[in-house]
């Protein structure tokens, strides 16, 4: 039943120990898929990204240098590929015309062939991008065009149709108040929708804009929030705004426009591993070190709306980005598949609950609080009740 | 109506009730009233207009008298009751109904979602490969370091000896002023397991942090009510050699879990049950209450405890990933009392 269901998962999540996560957030259910049937540490899942057509497959980055295929549409795994090279964990995962391309923490950015079409699993193309890549990540207007930044790794723009050279190398910011190097640690990139400019985040807790079409290398705009290292960025649906998450748990909204702050969201208690905003709905999806799932509604009111506790660290998440979340005609149709895909798959969580809509469970002690609370103070000498 | 205004205000408030009764009693009848007031009323009855409350009269004194009477004829109400529900027990004997459980906050807790259920494979597999996997194998054998913050004073000094003397294999350096960051490479290198660093403020300890080593988690903890040995009244000789139990309580939830995990890593695996040692870590309302006994059993079921050791009490602040690393570290959970401690009735340990 949960392979089955698996179109209609809004919001799938890879976790530490090496399971893929889909949740429903409107039949409240997650389902764990492994590749193996068992989860192990050794395929923690670093990095995910969706397949070729549409949102039916994902690619699934895991720890030990293996990218796994996997179709939501069945709900299992297809297959594999080894993607070796370098050290460290994927930090970046990306798909175009069915090529692969991966980027690791050592700074080796490879592009690999479709695995149907050729047999060889050479690379058609590496670079090296520098050690201590953090995040590496695809401008999704123009599919061949990468980001790439990390820690003493300046943010450069590569095009891999181009040359072996980087279309675009940021500078660093002029020497502080006290004459010092400031540090760079580029956390997360994303590209602005609708222009050539690109923002990323900072492990020292500074959001800046980058125009590689002016002439300044240096960042357009700079914007601090908070004391810790922001560690996840999204673009809110308008484009004015991203929404950083840190290692502490916050998650604020900072205008471009202006570089201020408007609001945060409260929630969290771990740091912050994944953020996505939907493309058109005001949904945040929000995923962390303290095993949560959380859903905030960005605005009109902001808060959140769903919370789904998920057992395992949870590493990096995709959000389904389809406008109608409410469709589920097959359901009513699967009940002789239910023993054989329960094999197949893990065991089905069954629990959740909406933040927004919270149901009690059955136990006399929630309904003594019930009644604690709807018992009036008695004032004294009141004739009236 | 003056003359009897000053006389009550003039008797105390006390001994003099009836009095005022009835005096309040004969004003009722004339004053208070609507409009049709025959004198054939009984003097006794006071007619409140409805919707009436004592918090309307503006007499401070005499709304104090009224208040008073209200609560005493609340009390007499309530014993009434109470002795007519035993009565009617005693009368149906075996047949009465059990007696209802008084509600606390604990038993009122608000549902946990995280709180682990036994049978659940994906946490068990969680647990069985965290950083303490290794101890809980049996691969490594623990080796604490316990320091404390730079230039400690007594206090700070004994409670680290004291805490020596009762978790085995552990070892207290003078801070001297090192970088935390730079003592732990060291400890890493000289096979120590786990690191704790008594924070002191004011000269007396109220901060605990607890590093696993290798590359496990931070767990920063408030300590309060620290009793050195000596303050500790009616207790035993002072702990032997003998490497104790622990008994972990109510850790219940994912977070208390590692928690608990934490603690139980720093003694050894193999208790020596011939000193009757215990160390217990008692988790209630999201205090941690250490505390270390030795035990007899004087029979089966009975058995008598001295309190030894030192006792303290901590309170989870934060839980890191990773060794020391305040200000770029992960955090896993962090505590935000504006928004976690909202319900009385929410614990997260």
């Amino acid at each position: 039943m949960a392979a089955a269901a698996a179109p209609w998962n809004h919001v799938w999540v890879g976790t530490d120990t090496g399971i893929l996560k889909g949740v429903n957030l409107q039949r409240k259910q997650a389902a764990n898929f492994t590749a193996s049937g068992q989860p192990r540490r050794e395929e923690a899942v670093s990095a995910l990204c969706w397949g070729a057509d549409g949102e039916t497959q994902i690619l699934v980055g895991c720890a030990d240098g293996t990218v796994k295929h996997f179709s939501t549409e069945e709900g299992r795994f297809q297959g594999q590929r080894q993607c070796p090279g370098g050290e460290g964990t994927f930090r970046g995962l990306a798909q175009v015309d069915g090529t692969l391309i991966t980027c690791v923490d050592s700074g080796i950015l490879r592009v690999w062939p479709d695995q149907d079409k050729e047999a060889s699993s050479d690379p058609l193309l590496e670079l090296r991008v520098g050690p201590g890549v953090c995040r590496m990540r695809q401008d999704p207007a123009r599919p061949h065009i990468v980001a790439t930044g990390g820690k003493e790794n300046a943010l450069k723009v590569w095009d891999l149709q181009g040359s072996e050279e980087p279309l675009f190398r940021a500078k660093n910011v002029r020497n502080d108040w006290l004459d010092l190097r400031v540090p760079i640690w580029d956390q997360d990139i994303q590209f602005l929708p609708e222009s050539q400019k690109l923002v990323t985040c900072t492990g020292y807790h500074q959001v800046r804009v980058y125009d590689p079409a002016s002439p300044q290398r240096r960042p357009v705009l700079e914007a601090t929030y908070g004391e810790y290292p922001l560690t996840a960025m999204t673009l809110t649906p308008e484009g004015n705004s991203v929404i950083v998450g840190n290692t502490h748990g916050q998650l604020a909204e900072i205008d471009l426009r202006q570089g201020r702050l408007l609001g945060c969201l409260k929630g969290l208690a771990g740091s912050v591993r994944g953020l996505q905003c939907h493309p058109s709905k005001p949904l945040l999806a929000s995923c962390g070190l303290d095993r949560i799932l959380r859903i905030h509604r960005i605005r009109n009111p902001r808060g959140l709306e769903h919370k789904v506790y998920l057992k395992s660290q949870l590493n990096c998440l995709l959000l389904s980005g389809r406008d109608n979340w409410e469709d589920e005609p097959q359901e009513p149709q699967e009940p002789s598949k239910v023993p054989s895909e329960d094999t197949e798959t893990d065991e089905l969580w069954a629990s959740l609950e909406a933040a927004a809509k919270r149901k009690l469970p059955d136990w006399e002690q929630t309904q003594g609080t019930l009644q604690a609370r709807q018992r009036k103070k008695k004032r004294p000498g009141s004739t009236s009740s | 109506m003056a003359k009897a205004g000053d006389k009550s205000g003039g008797s105390g408030k006390k001994g003099l009730k009836r009095k005022a009764a009835t005096e309040e009693a004969q004003e009722a009848a004339v004053g208070e009233d609507g409009t049709t007031e025959s004198g054939v009323q009984p003097p006794k009855t006071a007619a409140f207009p409805p919707g009436f409350s004592i918090s309307e009269i503006k007499n401070k004194q005499r709304r104090h008298l009224m208040f008073t009477r209200w609560k005493q004829q609340q009390r007499k109400e309530k014993l009434a009751a109470k002795k007519k529900l035993k009565k009617e027990r005693e009368a149906l004997g075996d047949k009465a109904p059990p007696k209802p459980v008084p509600k606390t906050i604990d038993n009122q807790r608000v549902y946990d979602e995280t709180i682990v259920d036994p049978n659940d494979e994906e946490v068990a597999y969680d647990e069985a490969t965290d950083e303490f996997a290794s101890y809980f194998n049996r691969q490594t054998s623990p080796k604490i370091l316990i320091t404390t913050s730079d230039r400690p004073h007594g206090r700070t000094v004994r409670l680290c000896e004291q805490l020596c003397t009762v978790i085995p294999n552990s070892h207290v350096y003078y801070r001297r002023g090192l970088a935390l960051k730079k003592i732990i490479p060291q400890c890493i290198s000289r096979d120590f397991t786990d690191l704790i660093v008594i924070n002191e403020d004011r000269k007396i300890p109220n901060g605990l942090i607890l590093s696993h080593l290798p590359s496990g988690p931070t767990a920063h903890f408030k300590m309060s009510s620290v009793r050195l040995r000596k303050e500790i009244k009616r207790r035993g000789k002072d702990p032997t050699e003998h490497i104790p139990e622990i008994i972990l309580n109510n850790f219940t939830t994912r977070l208390g879990h590692s928690i608990g995990r934490m603690f139980a890593s720093l003694f050894p695996h193999n208790p020596q049950f011939i000193g009757r040692q215990v160390a217990t870590f008692h988790n209630q309302r999201d205090y941690i209450f250490f505390r270390f006994h030795r035990y007899i059993f004087k029979s089966e079921k009975k058995v008598g405890i001295q309190e030894l050791g030192p006792r303290f009490t901590l309170k989870l602040r934060s839980l890191q990933k990773g060794t020391f690393d305040s200000k770029y570290g992960e955090y896993e959970w962090v505590h935000k009392p504006r928004e976690m401690d909202t319900s009385r009735r929410k614990f997260h340990l």
